[in-house]
């Protein structure tokens, strides 16, 4: 079968699109849309038959949605408003300020900036437990200065 | 679950924009009906008093390609300049084409691109022009064939004895054209 005009091509599958890219994406999917049917069109002209055109477009679109969540977990998450206008960190800092280097470090890193352990240990050149030791012998230090 | 109208619309100017196109077209009004216009990257290719795009779409996309798509922003130069002439501000075209034409199609368009407005010439001249002087049917089929009515004028091609003869788009929108060039006499309906 020969390959339509894309027009036709469009106007056949685009409700299928939007509803598979709905169901993978949720809200983003409107964006995805777009993507999905341009590189669509940067193939159309090479395509020698038409059999399975709709097949073929919703590859697109989960190879489109694909990239989507890609991009979603290399974003980090926005972090939580504080209720103190003063950023989290800002607080720990002056707390933490006579705790020994590393304690400090990992405490801050850890409550202030919400890093993973392995993060932590990674910036500091340790590992991972020994992150995680650092920070709760800091905490324990906190605790018992300030009571 | 359907598109909504501004996703779409969206989406066909992304298209435009990024030069993804082999054709755009769009419907455009006009005082002689419904056009279908259509443009590729080159110029002007197609304008069609069949307003109705699944008999153009086929044969727009075997010509120039089958990435086929309506879109406004294109084709606006083209309205533009059709709604000018319309309202008598424009008497030349300025656009770019993509015809495709080759052999004594070409060498006919490119004659019937220069008759002025407002006035007429005849079959048998433009095949003269050709150094064809018996081809004056053959002018006819180029007439009738011709892939941008209006723009390239085949309304002002008339027969020898004065008489409109034929129109692709019909001899009353042929009429139409002519009156408002000022090249005939408005009929009055008796």
């Amino acid at each position: 079968m020969q390959v339509p005009p894309f027009e036709s091509f469009y106007e056949e599958n685009r409700d299928a699109v939007l509803r598979e890219l709905r169901r993978l994406l949720g809200r983003e999917a409107e964006d995805a849309y777009q993507e999905t049917f341009l590189r669509a069109l940067r193939g159309y002209g090479r395509l020698r038959n038409a059999d399975n055109l709709r097949a073929w477009v919703l590859t697109i679109a989960r190879r489109v949605a694909a990239d989507h969540y890609r991009r979603r977990e290399a974003k980090p998450e926005p972090p939580e408003p504080q209720r103190d206008s003063r950023p989290a960190y800002a607080e720990l800092g002056e707390l933490a300020d006579e705790l020994p280097r590393k304690e400090r470090a990992a405490v801050v890193l850890r409550y202030g900036y919400d890093l993973s352990y392995a993060a932590i240990g990674a910036a500091l050149g340790s590992s991972e437990d020994a992150a995680r030791q650092a920070a709760s012998s800091g905490v324990r230090r906190l605790r018992r200065r300030m009571q | 679950m359907t598109v909504s109208p501004t996703l779409d619309k969206r989406f066909r100017e992304a298209a435009a924009a990024a030069g993804l196109l082999d054709v755009a077209y769009d419907l455009a009004e006009t005082p002689v009906g419904t056009l279908l216009v259509a443009t590729t990257e080159r110029g002007l290719c197609r304008i069609s008093y069949d307003p109705d795009p699944e008999r153009q779409l086929e044969s727009l996309a075997e010509t120039f390609g089958v990435r086929v798509l309506r879109a406004a922003k294109p084709i606006e130069p083209v309205r533009r300049q059709l709604d000018e002439y319309f309202e008598g501000k424009r008497t030349e075209f300025e656009l770019p084409l993509d015809l495709r034409v080759t052999g004594f199609n070409r060498e006919i368009l490119k004659r019937l691109a220069r008759v002025p407005y407002g006035q007429t010439t005849t079959y048998g001249t433009l095949a003269a022009e050709a150094h064809r002087p018996k081809a004056a049917r053959a002018v006819g089929v180029v007439m009738n064939r011709n892939p941008v009515p209006i723009v390239l004028p085949c309304h002002r091609v008339v027969g020898a004895n004065g008489s409109l003869v034929g129109y692709g788009g019909g001899l009353e929108r042929k009429e139409q054209l002519l009156t408002l060039e000022g090249a005939i006499q408005p009929q009055l309906d008796m």
